[in-house]
């Protein structure tokens, strides 16, 4: 959050060299290196081997209900906003093994599926995305239950976050008070210079595996230079959404005329929650084998836009686009202050970008609001 | 509205605060019983259970005794009256089942159940001696501790008398906890009522029966009509001292608030129970979302003030 008082940390320089040794530093410490790369046209998140893989002088064009590559006229590796991917896919997986059922000697005997975590070193995380982790550790770790894939996960994770140097059209993280600047949750946190990154360090962990890499003093021109890079991020975020009182405003406009007029538009086709990096709606299937005698407990990401997703004997709750647009919005930016204590939105607007219609919730706000869009 | 920020926070302080109930001389099914620890830990736990006995109740409905396998987990076992179990059949599935038994008893688990899906409908094929397994239990309670003192009303739909079933038999155990105490039951037809078997008892205990049905068969002598007509004629409470608890169908638990007030009861003396699609049980799956609120862990029991501004909403 950007009213967090800025924590004075250790910085060090880290030449653009020495860090393409980083992977190997990862490697040989147990990790995994899930970062930016290119695939289909999009930069998406996956296993990373090299500073090779990295998307080096791409960067993303965004809008609503479009999105771009295109080539950069510098070497930058980090010089894009936020794609379809975000980092909820390898804390939360799209699908995983809860438990499971044996028939042993005609009675079923139950085991829970216990998950040695993965290992994962995320490099490359936004501060809209430091606050999406944020966001899901209320959700799966605060209450009275936890869920246990994402708390094994969570913890293991070793988090290098870049700065943002540049922002979309879609961005709305000031808007959100989650970025673009990343204070916290990361072991580092990196800003982007032509010859190399100055390096924040966020934890012990951070800092003793910095030890292994040779860094140098960062110097005031270089503490400017990446002052004004993250500036630049700021600078160029033109979207806002207006959360005052905004639990108020949509909890009493559950009949508002604007839901009718958004579902004219919605497809329902979930993309948006897909996208969003911190929707944690899911299911369960029964994965039998063909005695029938071995079943898994198979959890899946599902989707409020899903018909069936409110499916209780006799129908569908939500059985039109109206009701399950507004679920989602009234969900993600007004009960999630009532369930989790925060907003359940980080204003990365992958939402805007990824509908394939180009809705945009920060106009559907104003509308509800009554103000021009 | 009142300010609701956080009131997970307070849910799960409740379930920390059930070990030591504010009144010590109510017995602990006063308050909602935690699940079983290494719930807390992974709460796709599972136990088995074995169904120990069951019994036909009206035409698709049946009440199933169920025993852990395990002794020491039986003996463990609390719950609170309207909470539920998650039930699972391995292959068909899992389902949210209210929990029909008296909570003195600690030997089995009766869980009353209509063929409705699935899950149900497998249920109905097993025999005594099978296996399923059993989470659980899970979400708030029917607060007995509001009944002490005053008169209690208990309306019911349908299949909707299973999850107060453990409320009869509570305030039974303790009638002199309590002032008069009225059932108004309405079921589609005679042959629909559930529990007939136990009214004469019930009644000798100290609890007045009104039943109704919508349609009356030749040797049908009673009520013929809603259960909200019970309702607006009882002259069984005081509605300056009365708790009413209400479980049914969605409508017509909507008329019995409204009927509610009009008998004058506040908002804040009525309670309800709900129903949505339930998959975790435990407020991570996003499922049973009514409002702000999560049905599994807020619910499935509320006061009607803390719901009433989404009840209503078509669709929510």
């Amino acid at each position: 959050m950007s009213n967090t008082p800025e924590v004075i940390r250790t910085e060090r320089f880290l030449s653009r060299s020495t860090f393409s040794r980083l992977f190997e530093l990862l490697r040989d410490e147990g990790y995994t290196v899930i970062g930016p790369k290119i695939d289909q046209e999009a930069i998406v998140y996956g296993q990373i081997h090299s500073i090779d893989d990295l998307p080096m002088g791409w960067t993303d064009e965004q809008g609503p209900g479009t999105y771009r590559l295109q080539p950069r006229d510098d070497d930058a590796l980090f010089g894009y906003v936020v794609g379809p991917h975000s980092w909820k896919s390898y804390l939360f997986p799209p699908k995983a093994t809860l438990s499971e059922a044996n028939q042993v000697n005609g009675s079923w005997v139950f085991s829970v599926s216990e998950e040695v975590p993965p290992k994962y070193a995320f490099l490359g995380v936004r501060g809209c995305e430091l606050a999406a982790m944020r966001v899901q550790d209320r959700v799966f770790l605060s209450g009275a239950y936890v869920d246990p894939i994402y708390q094994g996960r969570r913890a293991a994770a070793f988090i290098i976050a870049v700065n943002c140097t540049q922002a979309a059209p879609t961005c709305f993280c000031t808007s959100m008070e989650t970025g673009p600047r990343c204070h916290s949750g990361f072991d580092w946190g990196l800003t982007e210079l032509p010859d190399g990154f100055v390096v924040e360090i966020g934890s012990e962990r951070g800092e003793q595996m910095l030890t292994a890499l040779e860094t140098t003093e960062v110097s005031a021109q270089q503490q400017q230079a990446a002052e004004s890079a993250r500036q630049q991020a700021v600078n160029q975020i033109q979207r806002t959404l207006d959360t005052n009182n905004i639990r108020e405003l949509l909890h009493a406009n559950l009949d508002h005329p604007q839901w009718d007029d958004v579902a004219t538009r919605c497809l329902s086709c979930t993309n948006c929650t897909m996208v969003c990096p911190t929707c944690f709606c899911s299911s369960v299937e029964e994965v039998s084998d063909l005695s029938g005698d071995h079943v898994e407990r198979e959890r899946h990401w599902d989707s409020c836009f899903n018909v069936t997703f409110s499916y209780m004997n006799g129908g569908n709750v939500r059985d039109n686009t109206r009701a399950r647009y507004r679920q989602w919005l009234t969900h993600k930016l007004a009960s999630w202050i009532d369930q989790f204590g925060s907003s359940g939105c980080v204003g990365c607007g992958r939402c805007i970008t990824w509908c394939p219609v180009g809705i945009d919730l920060t106009a559907e706000v104003r509308a509800l609001r009554g103000e021009t869009p | 509205m009142t300010d609701r920020t956080c009131h997970n926070k307070q849910a799960d302080a409740d379930i920390v605060a059930q070990e030591t109930p504010c009144d010590v001389s109510l017995p602990p099914y006063f308050r909602a019983a935690a699940p079983m620890p290494d719930a807390a830990a992974n709460p796709w736990t599972t136990r088995t259970v074995r169904i120990a006995r069951i019994v036909p109740e009206v035409e698709g409905v049946a009440t199933y005794d169920l025993v852990f396998d395990d002794d020491a987990i039986r003996k463990a076992y609390r719950f609170a009256p309207g909470q539920f179990n998650m039930l699972y059949l391995p292959g068909a599935g899992e389902s949210a089942i209210s929990i029909s038994e008296d909570p003195a008893n600690r030997e089995c688990i009766a869980h009353t159940i209509r063929v409705a899906g699935n899950v149900t409908r497998t249920l109905a094929g097993l025999k005594v001696g099978s296996t399923l397994g059993l989470r659980g239990p899970f979400g708030s309670c029917w607060p007995l501790d509001e009944c002490v003192g005053r008169d209690v009303v208990l309306v019911c739909g349908g299949i909707g008398l299973a999850p107060l079933r453990p409320v009869i038999y509570s305030l039974l155990h303790h009638r002199e906890k309590f002032q008069r105490l009225t059932l108004c039951y309405g079921a589609r037809s005679a042959d629909t009522l559930l529990y007939v078997r136990e009214f004469e008892e019930w009644s000798s205990k100290g609890l007045t029966i009104h039943t109704t049905v919508d349609r009356a068969t030749p040797e049908w002598n009673g009520h013929v009509g809603v259960v909200t007509q019970l309702l607006e004629r009882s002259d069984r409470f005081d509605p300056a001292n009365t708790v009413l608890f209400c479980c049914g169908p969605e409508v017509m638990m909507r008329f019995t608030l409204m009927a509610g007030r009009r008998r004058g009861l506040t908002p804040e003396q009525m309670w309800v129970s709900t129903e949505r699609n339930m998959q975790c049980a435990v407020g991570l799956c996003g499922h049973c979302q009514l409002g702000p609120d999560f049905l599994c862990k807020d619910g499935p029991v509320f006061r009607y003030d803390r719901i009433a501004p989404f009840l209503d909403v078509e669709g929510l």
